[in-house]
């Protein structure tokens, strides 16, 4: 090959040569790159794996040693997620095991014989979820719509004292969250704002602007202002021009900037402990109140962690295409 | 179409003066071209004009009337950019429809169709309209976004040297379509270069432009054979013009540190200490030439051949038809036309005429 170079072809060249194929060592090291990822993807994946097989597991199973690896599912830790139990008086039990022995027992009798416990009613496991989506949802465009507007003003506008001004909004998230949220407490409280959603969407909003105007001003940096001035000039108007030009450019980064904003206020858990009771007590701390309740109910526990993972993960999968190319924080343009 | 007029504009960005009492006027249909090296304020002009930045004090009219309070939608110029002007998100169609379909002009649909078609065809690009414009190479990018602006009738085209990032053969074949469009269609044009070449190409008149000010408007001849000021005449001609520092004594002209004299011009007053400048073609070998000096370096180019000459401590450049047979370290007669000689004062100044 470095003889071809150097000389120039002898001969006519009759065979081409190809450039996109690719040489067996090329190809090896790709290989061994591939297995890498993939086992570290495995280990990763280990506590979900276990996680959701729990879920799954009666109790028997849960607590066996070692560990079951194949098991007869169950969809015990369900039932106990979605439903507040009382033990079963010993008549009731009674009676259950003679409609077992004539083989019709629903679900819902089933895991009350094996666990000795009533069904009273609904859990409010769904209502915290539905909380959870509500204020993290809402928060999160919340954080994104204004961060964007404010990212834009200091992108493209002569603000007074705009570097100042970006490093308060970024000094906002030097303190430890933990350090204020005896003081938000009883501000909240004051205010009649704990245990209301609207207090924890501006708690999550307020928290997660000063990320989002960081980097959603990175990414319209990074859009070319001639786009927005050659729209100008064509008659349009600045809000028709950011509407038409700057958006569709910064769909990767406000991509981004909302999962970043949502994973955020979906995980939270000191504050939603400390300010929420009820009414708007969201996931996190519903789930790890779990643990404290008379009998240890892993595979509820599992069941309820399984749930409250899956929207996260809806909503990554669906923006994937964006994130690859957002969270490279524009290093690769266009 | 409009005449564009600018008077004493200013501008400052913080403590640079981009422009410094800036007037000049393009006239309606008129192909103006303004000319001036990097940082001279080509760009700031365009874009006062298109009321993308807001001068510091002064006016622009259109046909006469002040629109320093209009808006960029208002002002209704065309501008291609220098680089980045097609929206990278859309396809080479929605680009050129893109101005037509402003909420302000309201154009009905199938009249941006018609005129996107025929925007496509002036600049050979009809094959490419369903093609997203990040995969256009920079001629074809360079096409569209001038065709954006033609397809519509605004008021005056800005054009901040779109050919500059083009390779030659492209930039040479781009020039005379524009100029060919322009001349056909009549449109008022201000085009933006630092090449002198394609300023003395496609002007109807040339400004100038030199570290914020205006320093000569003329015609191409004007420009070339009667510059205002040193910077004028070194701007323009390839190669370079000759200058040299002279003094007079005794009425003659004598080049400093060179063998050279001419007789000083006696239909205008001279100052002690003049510069002199010298066309390269101007200088022409003669066999029985006035002066004499030593070859030093040839440049043959084809059409014509570049010659060094030294005479004592100077060197001449000149500009011959055809190839030389002159050879390195000859000795070489040539005179010098007296009548196309340029003077300048100390300042630079052009003296006389
Ligand atoms: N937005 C700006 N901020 C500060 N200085 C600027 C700005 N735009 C242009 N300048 C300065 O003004 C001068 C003229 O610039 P410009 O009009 O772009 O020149 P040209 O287009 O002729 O190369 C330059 O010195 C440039 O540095
Ligand atoms: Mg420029």
């Amino acid at each position: 090959m470095s003889d071809f170079y150097e000389t120039g072809p002898s001969k006519p060249v009759t065979e081409s040569i190809r450039v996109d194929k690719v040489s067996p060592k090329a190809r090896r090291m790709h290989n061994i790159r591939a297995i890498v990822v993939v086992i570290l993807a495995i280990l990763m994946l280990i506590p979900i794996l276990v996680m959701t097989q729990t879920a799954f597991k009666t109790r028997a199973d849960v607590v066996s040693v070692p560990p079951t690896i194949v098991f007869k599912p169950s969809l015990e830790g369900f039932v106990f997620l979605f439903t507040e139990r009382a033990i079963a008086p010993p008549g009731r039990i009674k009676a259950l095991q003679e409609a077992a022995e004539t083989g019709d027992l629903s679900l819902f009798d089933r895991v009350a014989l094996n666990s000795g416990q009533e069904i009273t009613g609904l859990s409010d496991y769904v209502g915290r979820l539905t909380n959870s989506l509500i204020i993290a949802g809402l928060s999160t465009v919340f954080a994104v719509v204004l961060g964007l507007f404010a990212a834009y003003a200091f992108s493209r506008f002569p603000v007074a004292g705009k570097d100042d001004l970006m490093f308060f909004i970024l000094s906002t998230r030097m303190l430890p969250a933990v350090v204020v949220t005896i003081p938000l407490f009883i501000m909240y409280r004051q205010l009649g704002m704990h245990d209301t959603h609207i207090g924890m969407i501006l708690l999550y909003t307020v928290f997660n602007l000063s990320l989002s105007v960081w980097l959603l001003k990175g990414f319209i940096d990074e859009i070319p202002i001639e786009y927005e001035e050659a729209a100008l000039v064509d008659g349009y108007t600045r809000m028709q021009a950011f509407y038409k030009i700057v958006l569709p450019q910064a769909i990767t980064g406000i991509a981004a900037t909302a999962v970043f904003c949502l994973i955020f206020a979906w995980n939270e858990y000191a504050f939603a402990l400390m300010l929420t009771s009820d009414t708007a007590r969201t996931a996190p701390p519903s789930i790890a109140t779990m643990l404290g309740r008379g009998g240890i109910e892993w595979s509820a526990i599992a069941a309820g962690s399984l749930g409250f993972l899956i929207p996260v993960a809806v909503v990554v999968f669906l923006l994937r295409n964006y994130l690859l190319r957002g969270v490279t924080f524009g290093a690769i343009r266009q | 179409m409009s005449s564009v007029e600018l008077q004493h504009i200013t501008k400052k960005f913080r403590t640079v003066t981009a422009l410094n009492d800036v007037s000049f006027t393009v006239k309606n249909r008129e192909f103006f071209v303004l000319l001036g090296p990097t940082g001279a304020g080509k760009t700031t002009t365009l874009r006062i004009i298109a009321a993308l930045l807001h001068q510091d004090s002064g006016s622009v009219l259109f046909d006469g009337e002040s629109v320093d309070d209009w808006t960029p939608a208002d002002r209704d110029v065309a501008f291609v950019f220098q680089q980045y002007s097609l929206y990278p998100t859309m396809t080479v169609y929605d680009n050129l429809a893109f101005p037509l379909r402003s909420p302000m002009r309201k154009t009905p649909g199938p009249e941006i169709k018609e005129k996107v078609q025929r925007a496509a065809e002036i600049l050979h690009i009809g094959h490419l309209l369903d093609r997203k414009t990040a995969n256009l190479s920079g001629g074809e990018m360079q096409r569209v976004a001038i065709g954006r602006a033609i397809v519509r009738e605004p008021r005056i085209f800005l054009m901040d040297e779109p050919l500059s990032n083009l390779d030659a053969k492209l930039r040479e074949s781009l020039r005379v379509e524009l100029q060919h469009m322009q001349k056909t269609q009549g449109n008022t044009t201000l085009f933006v270069t630092h090449d002198q070449i394609e300023a003395l190409t496609m002007a109807d008149r040339i400004g100038v432009l030199n570290e914020g000010r205006i320093v000569q408007v003329g015609t191409p001849n004007d420009i070339y054979d009667r510059p205002a000021t040193t910077f004028v005449a070194q701007l323009v001609g390839s190669p370079r013009i000759n200058l040299f520092d002279a003094r007079v004594e005794d009425s003659q002209l004598w080049l400093v540190g060179s063998k050279i004299s001419v007789p000083c011009p006696t239909d205008r007053t001279m100052p002690a200490t003049v510069q002199v400048g010298i066309r390269p073609e101007d200088i022409q070998p003669d066999p029985k030439g006035k002066f004499s000096g030593e070859v030093i370096l040839t440049e043959p180019l084809g059409v014509e051949t570049i010659l060094h000459i030294r005479s004592g401590e100077q060197v001449l450049t000149s500009l011959i038809p055809g190839i030389s047979s002159m050879r390195l370290h000859d000795t070489v007669h040539f005179n010098i036309l007296r009548d196309r000689l340029h003077y300048f004062d100390d300042s630079g100044k052009r003296i006389g005429q």
